[in-house]
């Protein structure tokens, strides 16, 4: 293993988050403020690990309505039906639209299970100071941010079809409450992401390697 | 790395500026969750406070249902849906899960009934065609028992009867079901008051068991004494006044029916109670006969009763007042006797009709003592043949004064009533005495006696013939003499009339010449003419003359003188 640089942290150094200004920290106590824009430092992302855990307790707790709640209703006249995410899923699958519910299935069920399970797998590791594969850890977290927008996929199809389909009672198309609650989860898991800090990732190893 | 300046650039970074730190507060971040639990809270507590009790219905087949599509429906009104459906462990049936919605609470109680709702077309009802389109439904009847339950046993048809229709349902039994079955109208008065609701099978196979429901306002006319009959079909009755249909309605003469009635002249029995057992009648006649008290006789015969049948009429001089119920054949093994035993059905209301009496009501003990009255004075039983031709028999009652005495047996169970041998017996046994009689002429010797007259007719005859040749022999010569001379005078009278003949002949030349001289062309009468107009001229001439003569008497002397120009 090659030796870990030295970090700015550990210098006194501290970048500005808004004007990007690199300057020293000497009392660590204080309140810092940037020299040149006048905005607060932080060493690092200041209550990360909180903030992002309250996120993503929010998000696992919705995640529960929006798995077993009405994603959409469908009436026509002669059915009416109401679909969760998975009964969908399955109702694709068994009429032949294999690709269909194959993508439906990764975009609305797979992606934002994977995505909690990420984060909390980042947190719990960041907490334990653990030095496991950090570098993995941080292609984890990429992947998270590129992917996290796209499991709106469900919602916008919902919202589309809700605003096309209405043609009185021959045809309806309704959002139901799970469409609301996986919206939240969706954007509840991408501040959860941007709220966390990949630099705490490599903490750990510094302390580590200067003891 | 390698292009950074090393301490020197490092000095150059700008100081952060420092304020003395400030008392954190709790991270307002953790609302987030906060809030998220209080949803997802929410929406749990209101999924649990909303969520309804979940039943299971048991039916033969799952026709028409669908998991998570079939919908619950009470009067219309979704009140479950059907979540699953499964079959039975035995294979038997269908078990069907259903989530029922808060407000159908008070409708899961003991009595209340499920069936499904499809497209149903009998003869009598179209019913549940929106189910073509939107498919079929489960139907709820609510109950009213306060007994809550969560498993039910689904109807596979809709109850006949909705347990929010009021009425009251009543049993009728009969001997066949005809062309009964369910939702078959029930008539009173040819007015619909209800229909049948089921049909079923007695359990020891001997009749029909047939319930029927009459909706409310009607239920009160089905009184203790109802009579109730099939109003199957047409009634169609041939007698002296020519053909009678009768029928209920058109619908019953496809469907079937039922209708009752409440005998009349009767005083008003109370209305029957649910599920009064009732019989069912085949006929409004039997029905009619049926609701009469009819009392039970035993008539002993001991002629054959061929042509006697059950059903046959107890006549009391041209009226029916019973009926033959039975006949049995009774042997005597003492004396080696048969005697047949008929039972009959015996209305003594008509009777009582009769007599003249309808206020009063007969007692049994009256009826009694007015029966022994009439027996005493002869009145008895007997049969009578009542078509000659097909040999039908009827039992009838009348007054036999010549009747050996006898009473009414009351202790024999039922009573017996004295007979006399019927008509028919007696015509067969002066039949019987006439032939005896006839047995009885001395046939032979009539014979031998018809015998001799012939020969002496004979022996008659033969002389007869002797005297007829006689009469030829001596007559006949005699008679041609005479006839001969006779012929001789008349060609005498021949000849003479042939010289008369001829003297007319000359007689008629004569007159021929007459008339020939007198005729207009004859020459006599032409001269005669001639001479006539020669004298008419002559005598003209002589009047010239005269005339002359007159104005000239010269010229007698002078003669005639020219005429002086």
């Amino acid at each position: 293993m090659r030796p870990v640089p030295v970090s700015a942290a550990r210098k006194g150094l501290c970048s500005c988050h808004v004007c990007h200004l690199v300057s020293r920290r000497e009392q660590l106590s204080a309140v810092a403020h940037c020299p040149r824009c006048g905005a607060y430092l932080h060493f690092r992302k200041p209550a990360s690990v909180a903030r992002c855990w309250s996120l993503l307790i929010a998000a696992y707790i919705l995640y529960i309505p929006a798995n077993l709640l009405t994603m959409m209703e469908t009436g026509s006249l002669f059915s009416y039906r109401k679909d969760t995410i998975m009964s969908g899923v399955v109702h694709l699958w068994n009429t032949g639209s294999w690709g269909i519910a194959l993508v439906v299935f990764i975009a609305s069920i797979t992606i934002p299970l994977l995505k909690l399970i990420s984060l909390t797998l980042l947190l719990i590791s960041v907490q334990r100071r653990s030095t496991w594969h950090p570098r993995q850890r941080t292609r984890l977290y990429r992947l998270v941010e590129l992917v996290g927008r796209w499991s709106m996929l469900d919602i916008y199809v919902v919202t589309l079809l809700a605003a096309l389909v209405q043609l009185g009672s021959l045809a309806t198309v309704k959002a139901g409450p799970a469409a609301v609650a996986f919206g939240a989860v969706v954007v509840l898991t991408m501040f959860a992401s941007m709220q966390f800090d990949p630099r705490l990732i490599w903490d750990p190893l510094q302390k580590e390697s200067t003891p | 790395m390698t292009d950074m300046p090393q301490k020197p650039e490092l000095s150059e970074i700008p100081d952060a500026v420092s304020e003395p730190r400030r008392r954190y507060a709790i991270q307002l971040v953790w609302i987030i969750p906060i809030v998220a639990a209080l949803i997802g809270l929410s929406i749990a507590v209101k999924s649990y406070l909303d969520r309804g009790e979940t039943i299971t219905i048991t039916f033969k087949t799952g026709e028409g249902m669908e998991a998570g599509k079939t919908k619950i429906k009470y009067k219309d009104v979704q009140i479950g849906e059907v979540k699953g459906l499964a079959i039975a462990r035995d294979r038997s049936h269908v078990v069907v899960t259903a989530e029922m919605t808060k407000d159908a609470r008070g409708l899961l109680v003991k009595d209340t009934r499920f069936y499904v709702v499809r497209a149903r077309i009998t003869g009598g009802n179209v019913s549940g065609l929106s189910t073509l389109i939107g498919g079929s439904y489960i139907g709820v009847d609510a109950g009213t028992s306060a007994e809550s339950r969560d498993d039910f046993l689904g109807l596979e048809t809709p109850p006949a009867v909705s347990l929010d229709v009021p009425g009251r349902q009543f049993v009728l039994h009969a001997d066949d079901v005809g062309s009964l079955d369910t939702s078959a109208p029930v008539f009173y008065r040819r007015i619909q008051v209800g229909h049948v609701i089921g049909t079923e099978l007695d359990g020891d196979g001997k009749g029909v068991t047939v319930r029927i429901f009459i909706r409310a306002p009607f239920d009160k006319y089905v009184k203790t004494d109802s009579v109730f009959w099939h109003a199957s079909g047409v009634d169609l009755t041939l007698n002296a006044s020519g053909i009678k249909i009768n029928t209920e309605s058109m619908v019953s003469i496809l469907l079937g029916g039922i209708a009752f009635q409440n005998p009349q002249e009767r005083q008003e029995a109370p209305p029957a109670r649910p599920n009064t057992v009732f019989p069912l009648f085949p006929t409004k006649d039997v029905a009619l006969k049926h609701a009469e008290t009819a009392e039970t006789y035993t008539l002993v015969f001991k002629e054959s009763v061929r042509g006697l049948a059950v059903g046959a009429p107890v006549d009391l001089r041209g009226v029916t007042v019973g009926e033959v119920a039975k006949i049995d054949v009774a042997l005597n093994a003492q004396n080696s006797d048969v005697s047949i035993p008929v039972e009959v059905q015996f209305y003594p209301e008509r009777l009582r009709a009769l007599s003249r009496d309808k206020a009063r009501r007969v007692q049994p003990l009256d009826s009694q003592r007015l029966l022994d009255a009439l027996v005493a004075h002869g009145f008895r039983a007997e049969i009578k043949s009542g078509s000659l031709v097909t040999g039908q028999l009827f039992v009838a009652l009348d007054f036999f004064p010549k009747a050996p005495q006898a009473s009414i047996d009351w202790n024999a169970s039922p009573p017996r009533f004295p007979t006399v041998p019927g008509s028919m017996g007696e015509l067969q046994k002066q039949l019987m005495h006439i032939v005896q009689r006839f047995e009885k002429v001395p046939i032979e010797q009539l014979g031998g006696d018809a015998r001799k007259s012939l020969q002496s007719l004979d022996a008659t005859l033969k002389s007869a013939e002797k005297l007829l040749k006689n009469v030829d022999q001596s007559v006949v010569p005699e008679a041609r003499s005479a006839i001969v001379e006779a012929r001789k005078s008349l060609e005498d009278v021949r000849s003479t009339l042939v010289d008369v003949r001829k003297t007319l002949g000359d007689a008629r030349t004569t007159l021929g010449g007459a008339n020939k001289a007198l005729s207009s062309e004859a020459p006599l009468q032409l001269d005669l003419r001639d001479t006539l107009r020669e004298m008419s001229r002559a005598a003209q001439s002589l009047r010239v003359l005269g005339d002359y003569l007159e104005q000239h008497p010269e010229s007698l002397i002078r003669g005639k003188q020219e005429d002086k120009p």
